[in-house]
């Protein structure tokens, strides 16, 4: 989600990047802003059958160890 | 076993010792000219009018729990066609029509109640827009009228009309809608589609989907190996898992819808009733507890429950249309998994596979598309070609930008709907 394709990667890349889903019924990876208190943007591991949750990093350092922060 | 009134009084005066089981428990054939994974009320449904329209009932429906478990039983009932979308208008239009009769096509009570939509509107540009969307729906066939204030307060006499903030300026009343009783709309098909050969097998989960060099040949399941030529995949919130098992992926989060239901009251709400200024909507069941439901939590889950912040937010909505019902006591509430699409519009289409076809998508919306849904569902499997009603529902839409059906008219990616 934090590793957008190339404007010129493709009808396919896109198609998968924008649209298409593993839409995991278990452990899975989303992005969330802490609203209601530090705006933070935050990657929160989770499970999506039990909710619960299992590790939160700040979405800017994730992006920062992808090592595609410009 | 038919059912009448005449029945009902001599049953009811000799015991009720003549009644029997609404379909039989068979166990799986080793092969079926079709398979419809899925025994939920779309997948029911798709069953019944493949043996009724296209003769097609050398079929089996496999249900991994029991029939009509998930959706159709989790959802608040309403029955509707006032869209106003291209695409989507035409298709909740043939729907509805089939709902008018269904109960005599399928010799069962479904407890159809044509009572009324009336949805709300709170501002100059949205009555603007309802009267846009009445004019469409008349001129397709179907039916609305455009309330002014004063008409709403003669039939709804009971909103907060001098709500400061979002003051009612009139509705669009749809009298053709209304709500039917879900788990009979499901029991329905499926005692129909029984009655014509077709075979639903619970308990039966599928484990795997069999294709031979691009063609499928049948499925793995928990009670065997199962060959057909045809295989529809009917499983709402499961439809990525399912998919998943031919190599696909498809443009579908997963994401859990709340409802809920007071105790049992007199009658007071005598229609289907939507807030046009926060996400709410509200009927009273024939047992007299008012079921109302809201938005999504807006996190993909699997868990068939939601959690606190919507709940306020949809009791909050509701006191704030109709302040007479916060002394009635929330009884339950409930969560259905809901296959949202990035333009929150459903698909009915074939695959790269050739014989596997999927119908998936319905977000919020799948109960009153039951009948519609299962009759162009059953139409593409049968014939191979696409229902005219349903036409617009492509699975190649979102790759190809066209068509797209923005059911919000908030743009078509995931998490806008």
């Amino acid at each position: 989600m934090l590793a957008r394709p190339d404007l010129d990667a493709g009808v396919a890349v896109w198609d998968d990047y924008l649209h298409l889903r593993d839409n995991p019924a278990g452990e899975t990876q989303d992005l969330w802003q802490h609203e209601a208190g530090c705006g933070a943007w935050l990657v929160v591991t989770r499970d999506t059958v039990s909710h619960e949750i299992s590790g939160v990093k700040l979405a800017a350092d994730v992006k920062r160890t992808m090592g595609a922060v410009s | 076993m038919r059912f009448s009134g005449l029945r009902v009084l001599r049953e009811g005066l000799t015991g009720n010792k003549g009644w029997s089981p609404h379909w039989r428990d068979p166990e799986p054939k080793a092969e079926y000219d079709a398979i419809i994974i899925g025994g939920g009320g779309h997948g029911l449904s798709t069953a019944y009018y493949l043996a009724k329209k296209h003769g097609m009932t050398n079929i089996a429906v496999l249900e991994k729990g029991y029939l009509g478990g998930g959706n159709v039983g989790r959802n608040t009932t309403i029955v509707r066609a006032n869209y106003g979308l291209e695409g989507n208008s035409q298709f909740y239009s043939h729907s509805l029509k089939l709902w008018e009769g269904l109960e005599q096509d399928l010799n069962y009570n479904a407890m159809m109640s044509q009572r009324g939509v009336l949805m709300l509107c709170h501002s100059d540009g949205q009555r603007d827009a309802f009267a846009r969307r009445g004019n469409m729906m008349i001129n397709q066939g179907d039916d609305a009228e455009l309330l002014s204030v004063e008409g709403v307060r003669r039939t709804l006499p009971y909103l907060d009309f001098e709500n400061t903030r979002f003051p009612i300026y009139g509705g669009l009343l749809h009298r053709r809608g209304g709500t039917a009783r879900h788990d009979a709309v499901a029991w329905g098909y499926a005692r129909g589609a029984d009655q014509r050969g077709v075979d639903l097998i619970q308990q039966c989960e599928v484990k795997g989907i069999d294709i031979e060099n691009g063609i499928v040949k049948g499925v793995q399941t928990t009670r065997g190996a199962i060959r057909a030529k045809k295989v529809g995949v009917v499983v709402a919130g499961r439809s990525s898992q399912v998919a998943a098992m031919a190599g696909m992926r498809l443009p579908i989060e997963s994401h859990v819808l709340q409802a809920f239901v007071t105790e049992g009251l007199k009658p007071v709400i005598d229609h289907v009733v939507s807030f046009g200024m926060g996400h709410f909507y509200i009927s009273q069941s024939d047992k007299g507890g008012l079921v109302f439901g809201g938005d999504l939590d807006f996190y993909a889950s699997y868990a068939a429950r939601g959690n606190m912040p919507m709940m306020e937010h949809v009791m909050e909505a509701g006191m704030t249309l109709m302040p007479m019902i916060g002394k009635a006591k929330v009884l339950r509430s409930w969560g259905g998994i809901m296959d949202m699409t990035p333009d929150g519009s459903p698909i009915i289409d074939k695959t790269e596979t050739e014989g596997l076809f999927v119908n998936c998508g319905w977000c919020y919306g799948g109960f009153k598309a039951v009948p519609g849904s299962g009759d162009a569902f059953a139409h593409l499997m049968a014939t191979g070609e696409r229902h005219a009603a349903a036409a617009a529902f492509r699975l190649d839409r979102f790759r190809t930008g066209v068509g797209l059906m923005d059911e919000e008219a908030t743009g078509s990616q995931h998490n806008l709907h």
